[in-house]
């Protein structure tokens, strides 16, 4: 282990969707406790990047890791063929774009993950779920009403719903995709707090359009473009004196 | 802004408009000092008045350049170099309005001043007054340049204006000592070279402004470098 307030460290990672290289030779550190945003234009692959983080390339075929992406403290390669995804996914959770809610009740939503993991005790379950809610912000919204269908709920509730069933399984890092892209401006704001909230218990990575958002919640920025990682710097320095002429000229506005 | 233009056309003309707004302010300063001291040099009471006059439009630009910089901060939310250079001219800004004031200043004191016989003939006052306003154009250059060089140049040339300033202030310490009815013309002279040291003081906070804007570093509290450290720097 490199350094103790590293959550994991991206190494020389490729990834090709078939025949398109898609992420080349990016190196990262991601802290613990942080929260990392990515950046870039359209098609940079900072969503592709996000993915490699939880396997989610693996449900299809002709997609290819090259080199690490390490799990501290173990120092696991996630990307590794011998990893079970389904093991990794449970230990990093993704959040949406669009909240997607199960067809279940509030309730069933969070416990869902419990469930597949095989905890049936309804004194854990309601522990969890309770505590995964508050986490969320959304317990004192929901608790008279916990066995009512989730699609009940308005988009940023769904939102934070999502994000309590991600919680559900303790993960080590929590992976976010434009998480308030469909959300209002009141709900995406209770969402940035939240992100900032959850940061003292898990690590974050954040992909983000919304260069605003990706200033007000993150610690480190990377920014992308074409498949590279052209910055990686405090979020302060980034947006007040980043060092490559890219990067200043996306975030400034001057790309195209 | 040299380099790329913005996507947005608004945002690219918003943001030179701040920059002329600022150049232009420039330029009247410039021209209410250069009237100012000529007002005492050559004894013209009526250009003085000019200059105490104008301040209002020196003012009034002022305010308005500070909107401009305030709307885009609101409405643009500016990052990097550009957020760098709205800080930037809100602070110059101030201070170009302050050595308007100066400017007005000088003016007052030279109206009291040529209604009386003239103490002495006027050498290292207009010399202040030449590097002075030389420190002022250069930093207003070092800006539209983005001149780093420039810039530090000016943060050294307050030097001369200050060892100047003291030997004025002993000089007329000697007349005043000697003959109690100077003092009065010699005190309005020691405040007219203070106020062109306080518009050098300015010229090098526009130029440490500057700095900053450029390469992102705070330099004003760090002593500039002095002529055979720059050689070595």
């Amino acid at each position: 282990m490199v350094n103790s307030t590293l959550k994991s460290e991206v190494r020389n990672l490729n990834f090709h969707y078939g025949d398109l290289h898609a992420l080349k030779n990016i190196n990262l550190p991601i802290e613990r406790r942080k929260v990392t945003a990515l950046i870039g234009p359209s098609g940079c692959g900072k969503t592709t990047f996000l993915r490699c983080f939880n396997r989610m390339h693996d449900l299809y075929p002709h997609n290819r890791y090259g080199g690490e992406i390490i799990l501290y403290p173990d120092g696991i390669n996630i990307v590794s063929p011998e990893i079970d995804p389904i093991e990794i996914r449970m230990q990093i959770s993704m959040v949406f774009q669009k909240p997607n809610p199960f067809p279940k009740s509030i309730y069933e939503n969070v416990a869902y993950g419990l469930r597949v993991r095989g905890i049936k005790k309804k004194q854990i379950l309601d522990e969890k779920v309770e505590k995964s809610l508050r986490g969320a912000a959304l317990w004192e919204e929901v608790k008279d009403r916990l066995y009512d269908p989730a699609f009940e709920l308005s988009g940023g509730q769904q939102q934070r719903l999502c994000i309590a069933r991600a919680l559900a399984t303790d993960p080590r890092i929590l992976l976010f995709d434009e998480p308030t892209s469909a959300l209002d401006p009141t709900a995406t704001s209770r969402i940035e707090a939240l992100i900032v909230e959850l940061k003292k218990e898990v690590t974050i990575i954040i992909v983000t359009h919304n260069m605003q958002q990706a200033a007000r919640v993150s610690d480190y920025t990377a920014f992308m473009y074409l498949g590279e990682l052209i910055e990686f710097d405090n979020t302060d320095k980034i947006f007040t004196t980043p060092a490559n002429r890219l990067t200043e000229e996306y975030i400034t506005g001057r790309f195209g | 802004m040299d380099g790329k233009k913005h996507i947005s056309d608004q945002y690219e003309r918003e943001l030179q408009d701040v920059k002329e707004s600022l150049l232009y302010l420039g330029a009247m300063i410039e021209k209410a000092m250069g009237k100012a001291i000529n007002a005492l040099l050559e004894r013209n009471s009526e250009l003085a008045r000019e200059v105490i006059a104008e301040d209002d439009q020196i003012d009034q630009l002022d305010v308005e350049t500070e909107e401009k910089c305030i709307r885009v901060l609101a409405l643009r939310q500016p990052t990097a170099r550009d957020l760098r250079f709205i800080a930037t001219a809100i602070k110059i800004n101030g201070h170009l309005e302050r050595i308007g004031d100066m400017a007005a200043n000088i003016a007052e004191r030279a109206i009291i001043l040529n209604e009386e016989p003239q103490l002495k003939p006027y050498i290292d006052l207009p010399r202040m007054a030449d590097i002075a306003r030389g420190m002022v154009r250069e930093s207003l250059d070092a800006l539209v340049n983005e001149n780093v060089e420039l810039a530090n140049k000016v943060r050294g040339d307050d030097e001369s204006i200050d060892a100047l300033n003291e030997q004025i202030f002993r000089e007329l310490l000697t007349f005043m000592l000697e003959d109690p009815r100077k003092i009065h013309a010699s005190l309005l002279i020691m405040q007219i070279a203070k106020n062109l040291e306080r518009i050098s003081d300015h010229a090098e906070s526009i130029a440490n402004r500057v700095i900053y804007m450029i390469t992102g570093k705070i330099v004003r509290h760090e002593t500039p470098l002095k002529a055979q450290d720059k050689q070595i720097a």
